[in-house]
């Protein structure tokens, strides 16, 4: 059981270099804020990517900003905001869903389980901002994909390629990410005491108005009381969340609530609040620490709470929605029928995937953790693979 | 055709083409096979008109069915496909080859379905671009990306190229706003990726497929985003007496934290040019044209037009004029978008280069370009995407003068070059098709070009799928899934281990 923790891409490459000679598999780790995702790993080798460390070049007026792929997320985070700019792909952090402290994870890692957050619905993920990676693939090369510039179609994008990859096609040693500037404020309005279907329905008018709502949530209870300190209650909250420039905000905060004045009883949330409940949603704090299965689901807005209502029939689950309803987080048992009856019903109900975040590593081991794909696209996405990492060391069978 | 090196077409397909075009009869049946020559003459090119080619033979599939059965039919017989959206690439994406069978998707004219509560439309490749706003403006929404060729190029096409348009900086490229895509790959294979759900799963073969110039699969559907449309937009025009300024009020703009709908830059030859044909009233005192345009809620609108001219006016704008309506608005962009028309006017003919450069070098690459049109004895006008530094430099040249599209080539050659070594690449929207193809290595090295061709492998493993574009050399798949191992000792001992 040996550690390599290079401090240089060039030491990286020689790890790789080296593993590939002796068929020796690697376990990519930054941090390990996220090392509890995925079947379980048996490599007996683990590459440490967290001393390749440090912002190599940062140009707001550009908005672009390169690192080395284990640079603290945190440390980024507070540079951008030293200069009222953000990752605006929000990435969200698992430290506390798996019982750890907040405020770990490496850049390289928000890149390689795409991480996003409550803002998805308008900025998008990881996989939208990367513009650039240099990467060791699994053939022990180093290559280049991308560039520092916003906009660039030379030659295919591989950067998004690593992007949800989960280490398993290149070990990235540096990361290029397009920055935006920080909303000046932001505001909250919550529609209290909804049903999930009139939650949901609420969201898709939000989001269809001129509003520009930029985040969207439904809170119902249980999941509500056990978010920013109880400061919510235990009615269910439907959650807009609206950002930019003061007078705008204010504008469009007055077009919500006018769209909204019949829906239910409403109630705003000034800024900072706001920013605490949208942390919280981030993070899926209702769900944070304990060992209960966890489970994540990303469906077409519309269809997520439909699912969850035929889901409750058959099985014991408690849930909250992000992405005005596309993103489900579900409290429930990982066994056999539930992974079957939760995978069917996301078939049913319009397709999409759930992944199994948080179990034992022996469920995550008998189960699968990705939800299984279509014949033709598992078997592109394995000649994918084999492209990369044709002897299978870098992370083998994570993904599986 | 100026220089360029085909894949050397293959002889016994060639040979074959009667029971070839049979075939193709008896997989799509009616109009759907083109193969007398005259009828084929509306083929043989695309949006870069330099090159021409007739195809061995067109086909015009309608039902995915169809498609599966013609790219398996070709992949068993190692028959090479070119496929095609409307033919708009200007980077000769969809240019024929003598021996392939060029597969056009226009008759995939559909859209499917259109979801308001989801906000997304499902189309078939061959509704152009602007056909899917259309559908959805009655209800108030539009889509996005809105490359200039929008009235006639496809959403497919658009997926091949990742095309972008004038909004981009705000509201991103075709990637950001495809959720979910139908293709067939070489084998006949059918695959779906992505859906209404925000997350596609597993690895992103839809980020690999969106500017993948048609080289990977065939688009077959796609899901794309939908927006509800700003409740106003305003713009500003803004002079400048040099390029230096135009370039740090772009900064500054972004730097207090505003992303236009749109930011576009013009030169003094293509100010002028734009002038003089459509008399738009743009002041002819200046070395860059700034046109800042802010869409959004009219209380945003004009507390950033206030922002934006208060910057302009620190950067010593000696022009800076708002729009107070609509009409006057459209006035503002209607040189700028006549700026290609408007610059085939002074010159018989004209070379679009399309290279991104990181910002800050704007005044270092306009002296570079103005030095080399001195040594070409070339003009070139420039109009800039100058919120994400996408350059189009227009080159100005005569194809009757023996020897000049050659000249231009070259210079466009050249002003890429310059783009890769300020930071920059070689294409920002234009794709890389046949046209910056053999410059490939000026911005990669071998290793970074074998892995690209590695993907290409795991798509179409016999390079039967657009070959000659994109890659400067094609190298066999099973070669370059060979591997150069060596040592099994540990070459670094200085490494911390635990």
């Amino acid at each position: 059981m040996t550690t390599f923790a290079p401090a240089t891409a060039e030491d990286t490459l020689a790890t790789v270099q080296w593993a590939l000679a002796e068929e020796a598999p690697l376990e990519i780790v930054g941090h390990g804020s996220k090392r509890g995702i995925g079947r379980p790993l048996q490599c007996e080798h683990t590459l440490d990517l967290s001393k390749l460390s440090g912002v190599t070049l940062y140009e707001p007026a550009e908005l672009v900003l390169s690192a080395k792929a284990g640079t603290p997320l945190a440390e980024i985070e507070k540079l951008l905001a030293d200069n009222r700019q953000q990752l605006a792909f929000e990435p969200m952090d698992y430290g506390p869903l798996f019982g750890q402290a907040s405020g770990r994870g490496t850049i390289g890692g928000a890149l390689a389980a795409n991480l996003s957050g409550p803002r998805r619905l308008k900025a998008g993920a990881a996989r939208d901002h990367i513009l650039g990676i240099h990467a060791v693939s699994g053939r022990g090369e180093a290559f280049k994909s991308g560039g520092r510039v916003v906009k660039n179609v030379t030659g295919y994008d591989l950067s998004k390629a690593m992007a949800g990859s989960w280490g398993t096609l290149a070990a990235v040693t540096d990361v290029t990410f397009k920055v935006l500037p920080a909303a000046e404020t932001e505001t909250t309005l919550a529609v209290r005491g909804l049903l999930d279907d009139h939650a949901v329905a609420a969201m898709a008018l939000a989001l269809g108005s001129s509003a520009e709502v930029s985040s969207a949530a439904h809170l119902p209870y249980p999941a509500v009381a056990a978010v920013a300190d109880g400061s919510l209650g235990s009615d269910a909250a439907t959650l807009l969340r609206v950002e930019g420039f003061g007078p705008s905000v204010a504008y469009r905060m007055e077009t919500l609530k006018s769209l909204l004045k019949n829906a239910g009883p409403l109630e705003e949330f000034a800024v900072e609040p706001s920013r605490k409940i949208w942390r919280a949603i981030r993070d899926c704090e209702p769900f944070a620490g304990g060992s209960k299965p966890l489970w994540r689901v990303s469906m077409a807005p519309s269809a997520g709470h439909e699912m969850v209502m035929a889901l409750r029939m058959q099985a014991a689950v408690s849930a909250f929605y992000d992405w005005q309803g596309g993103l489900v987080w579900l409290s429930m048992e990982a066994g056999d029928p539930e992974a079957g009856l939760v995978r069917a019903l996301v078939e049913k109900h319009g397709g999409g995937h759930a992944t199994l975040v948080r179990a034992t590593p022996a469920q995550r081991a008998a189960l699968s953790v990705f939800q299984q794909q279509a014949p033709a696209q598992a078997a592109l996405s394995a000649r994918l693979k084999e492209q990369f990492d044709p002897k299978n060391i870098l992370n083998p069978g994570r993904m599986v | 055709m100026s220089g360029l090196a085909m894949p050397k077409p293959d002889d016994a397909v060639l040979a074959r083409r009667a029971e070839i075009v049979a075939d193709l009869r008896g997989i799509v049946p009616g109009e759907g096979v083109v193969d007398r020559v005259n009828e084929m003459r509306a083929f043989e090119t695309d949006g870069l008109t330099a090159y021409r080619q007739l195809p061995l033979v067109v086909v015009l599939p309608q039902t995915v069915a169809q498609v599966s059965r013609i790219l398996k039919y070709c992949d068993q017989r190692k028959i090479r496909v070119v496929p095609r959206g409307s033919g708009t690439s200007l980077s000769g994406g969809a240019l024929p080859l003598e021996d392939a069978v060029l597969l056009v998707m226009s008759r995939f004219n559909r859209i499917l379905e259109i979801d308001y509560p989801n906000r997304c439309v499902v189309a078939q490749p061959g509704v152009t671009n602007l056909g899917i706003t259309i559908a959805v403006e009655e209800e108030g929404f539009y889509y996005a990306p809105d490359p200039s060729s929008q009235i006639a190029c496809s959403i497919g096409g658009n997926v091949a190229e990742n095309s972008g348009g004038v909004h981009c900086l705000k509201y991103g490229l075709t990637a950001n706003n495809v959720l979910g895509i139908e293709m067939v790959l070489m084998n006949g294979e059918v695959v779906r990726l992505g859906g209404r759900h925000l997350d596609a799963e597993g690895y992103d073969l839809m980020g690999i497929m969106t500017g993948s110039e048609g080289l990977l699969g065939v688009v077959t559907e796609v899901t794309v985003r939908i927006l509800r449309k700003p409740e106003t937009a305003r713009a500003l025009l803004i002079g400048f007496p040099t390029s230096e300024q135009g370039g740090q009020c772009v900064a500054d703009i972004i730097g207090a934290g505003i992303i236009p709908g749109g930011m576009e830059m013009m030169d003094r030859p293509a100010i002028r040019a734009a002038e003089d044909f459509v008399h738009a009233d743009y002041p002819l005192d200046c070395e860059a044209l700034l046109i800042v345009e802010l869409d959004g809620p009219g209380v945003e609108v004009d507390h950033l037009i206030a922002e934006v001219e208060k910057i302009a006016l620190r950067n010593g704008s000696t022009t800076c004029r708002i729009s107070q309506s609509e009409e006057e608005r459209l006035t503002f962009w209607a040189g700028r978008k006549a700026a290609f028309p408007a610059v085939g006017r002074i010159s018989p003919d004209y070379y679009c280069m399309d290279g991104t450069i990181p910002r800050q070098q704007l005044p270092k690459v306009l002296a570079g370009m103005r030095e080399l049109s001195e040594k070409y004895g070339l003009g070139v006008a420039n109009v800039f995407h100058a919120g994400d530094g996408n350059l189009h430099p227009l080159i100005l040249y005569d194809a009757n003068v023996p020897g000049e599209l050659q000249k231009a080539e070259d210079f466009g050659a050249d002003i890429l070059r310059l783009c890769v070594q300020v930071g920059g690449v070689l294409t920002g929207e234009h794709g890389v098709g046949v046209e910056k193809r053999d410059l490939m290595p000026e911005m990669f090295n071998q290793i970074d070009l074998d892995q690209q061709m590695r993907v290409k492998c795991a798509f179409d493993p016999g390079h039967l799928l657009n070959p000659g574009k994109m890659f400067p050399q094609l190298r066999r798949c099973a070669e370059l899934g060979r591997m150069h191992i060596s040592g099994g000792k540990l070459p670094f001992p200085d490494i911390p281990r635990f």
